[in-house]
């Protein structure tokens, strides 16, 4: 069975079901959300109004046994950052549409009334019920009631507080296998599908299953690609240490942005690294080694529990942990996992809430380090949506602006994580250029210039960081559109097997033959349409920049500043 | 000459995690990588003072080394 377009208009509250347009037939995830958004959105609408559309995509191998191919990708204008915004994520929700023959579901309009919706949708289509129940209730109270209400094998997607209050930090919260969260995150989706009045929308796929064209040849590829995965070294420590391993690495470099961007290294690191969580999470009896999606073969997510053992987070990544920790100055995991599983419950960001809270300690609002604060915050105030809740809940340069801080660090509005651009300038190349605003997973530079992985270059030189992040750049897009995770790179720029074996499975999979140059003139393509979707919308060149203080206060400890010009950032769209 | 040695990740399994050694002059990042029984192909990184080295790099009386293996995340 051929996959169809499910459409969901808010307005008069209709559905259908498309064929596929042509155009759009060999794209999955990003390129297919872009692909839409470019197609169907005027790049000038209000991000929060009925013009702008929320598109979820499989990717091309979700809902296949490939390994480590359960992402799910999200699509629409951001609120936060004004350009074209795509975030994924693991959980079950990618390999539950695309079981059910969804190439893509595309939400539009906005209702006339006040009151809420949740969509629930099977093979058959999607239906749209009246929500009173769950309205102002959190993720995980969400998950549990929508359990019981339809079954617990259902894959649910869901907004908190912060997205029915329509903040531009909220996010899109995904059911994991557990039962726990995994976050559509940065970009202000959750406010999206606020605007729209969509609490959740529940995915039950039946029996469905993915067509394969040619079995036989996707069994032997995925088999070659997932041992290039599972022998490579940084998928051994990813499953290990999780992504915090980072944490000591990045400080001993001198680019952990600490105290609000104003030093390199973070007294605290050892506290807050992934070697003491590691340690942490085997005596409480957690998991150090946890899969975010059926299929994983790096398990990169854990299980964090209290003092007393019993759960507290899980996925708790290395940009949460720095924002929350360094950027903050908190030196406690356990605090850190309290809010980490707070914001997940609120629906909220963890990077631009945490960097939010930075600019807010820089402007007096509260004491750096005071992380019980920032708790009281959270629940009292950013979760039941009061003035201050609000200033923090839409973003650090929101913050910026309220509090008169002029060491505000965003790029189009978005906080740049946890990589200081004065130090590793490759990343600051990529939070220059990126078509969604600062965003490390854009093109993950920091592998090659800090990791040694796929290479190596100077952190703190200008040379060949361009092309670096630009190369990157094209092949992450790329990735983006497979559903596959984007921890796959470290194989992929290593292990000469690894990229074949991944386009021989789209090729088995769809009964096509495309080269890998196909593939990167794929991910060309996307970014050229994000980026003709920006320039639409009004960006130019100059809002392709860091903000000031980058090039006038040196970081320590090596004292570098941001000293890439104008004209040679300008140059990363020569392609 | 006094060097501070750092190291990471396991790494630090049943040796240490930052130690003042004691080094003979001229002694090369990579005779430390070896004298503490590490496999070259293991290491990921070598970092001296906050900046990349190399195993032929020659240390210094209070110099800070640091040894990683191959890690990665993002």
């Amino acid at each position: 069975m051929a996959d169809k377009i499910f459409r969901v208009n808010m307005t008069d509250l209709s559905t259908s079901i498309e064929d596929v347009p042509a155009d759009w037939a060999g794209h999955g995830g990003r390129g297919l959300t872009s692909t839409i958004v470019a197609a169907e959105v005027p790049p000038t609408c209000h991000p929060l109004g009925p013009d702008n559309k929320l598109i979820f995509a499989p990717g091309l191998l979700s809902g296949t046994a490939a390994s480590n191919s359960g992402r799910i990708s999200c699509g629409s204008k951001s609120p936060l950052t004004g350009t074209i915004k795509e975030s994924n994520s693991g959980g079950t929700s990618a390999q539950r549409l695309a079981k059910m023959g969804c190439k893509a579901l595309i939400i539009e309009g906005q209702p006339q009334d006040d009151g809420w919706y949740s969509l629930s949708m099977t093979p058959e289509g999607v239906t749209i019920s009246k929500e009173e129940e769950l309205v102002g209730k959190g993720n995980f109270a969400v998950v549990e009631a929508v359990e019981k209400r339809f079954s617990e094998k259902i894959g649910i997607l869901s907004i908190g507080q912060s997205g029915e209050m329509q903040m531009s930090a909220a996010n899109i919260s995904v059911k994991d296998p557990d039962s726990h969260l995994r976050s559509l995150g940065r970009g202000g989706l959750g406010a999206v599908m606020g605007s729209k009045k969509i609490k959740f929308i529940a995915l039950d796929a039946g029996d469905g299953k993915v067509d394969i064209a040619d079995p036989d040849a996707f069994r032997a590829a995925n088999k070659t690609f997932t041992k290039a995965l599972v022998d490579h070294p940084v998928s051994q420590a990813l499953g290990t240490y999780g992504t915090n391993v980072l944490v000591n690495i990045i400080n001993e470099a001198g680019g952990l942005p600490t105290r609000n961007f104003t030093s390199g290294q973070f007294e605290g690191h050892e506290q807050i690294s992934g070697e003491t969580m590691h340690d942490l999470i085997v005596e409480r009896g957690g998991k150090p080694k946890h899969g975010c999606h059926q299929g994983c073969v790096i398990q990169c997510s854990q299980i964090y529990n209290d003092l007393k053992g019993k759960y507290k987070t899980s996925g708790i990544e290395y940009e949460s942990i720095w924002a929350m920790g360094a950027d903050c100055t908190v030196d406690d995991l356990d605090q850190i996992a309290e809010m980490d599983h707070i914001l997940d419950d609120i629906g909220i960001d963890t990077i631009e809430t945490a960097v939010a809270f930075g600019v807010a300690m820089e402007g007096g609002v509260l004491e750096f380090g005071d992380s019980a604060e920032m708790i009281r915050i959270m629940t009292e105030e950013i979760a039941k949506g009061t003035p201050l809740g609000r200033i923090i809940g839409n973003g650090a340069a929101n913050v910026g602006r309220t509090y008169g801080v002029t060491r505000v660090p965003v790029v189009k509005n978005q906080a740049i994580p946890a990589y200081d651009p004065r130090a590793i300038k490759g990343i600051g190349i990529t939070y220059a250029t990126s078509t969604q605003g600062a965003d490390h997973t854009m093109g993950y530079t920091i592998a090659t210039e800090i990791l040694g992985v796929g290479g190596s270059a100077d952190p703190l030189s200008k040379e060949g960081q361009v092309e670096l992040s630009r190369n990157l750049q094209i092949a992450t897009a790329a990735i983006d559109s497979t559903g596959m995770c984007l921890f796959i790179a470290f194989a992929a720029l290593d292990d000469g097997a690894c990229l074949p074996a991944l386009v021989d499975m789209l090729n088995a999979r769809f009964g096509i033959s495309l080269t890998a140059d196909d593939v990167t003139s794929l991910g060309m393509s996307i970014l050229k349409t994000e980026h003709a979707f920006n320039q639409a919308a009004g960006f130019t060149n100059l809002d392709d920049r860091l903000p000031e203080f980058f090039a006038t206060e040196p970081i320590p400890p090596h004292n570098a500043v941001w000293d890439f010009t104008g004209e040679e950032i300008d140059t990363f769209w020569n392609f | 000459m006094r060097v501070q040695v750092k190291l990471f990740a396991f790494f630090r399994e049943g040796r240490f995690i930052k130690e003042d050694r004691e080094l003979p002059e001229g002694c090369t990042a990579g005779e430390v990588v070896d004298a503490l029984n590490i496999a070259r192909e293991e290491v990921g990184v070598l970092m001296l003072n906050s900046r990349h080295c190399q195993f032929d790099t020659v240390l210094h009386e209070g110099d800070i080394y640091a040894i990683f293996p191959v890690i990665g995340g993002g």
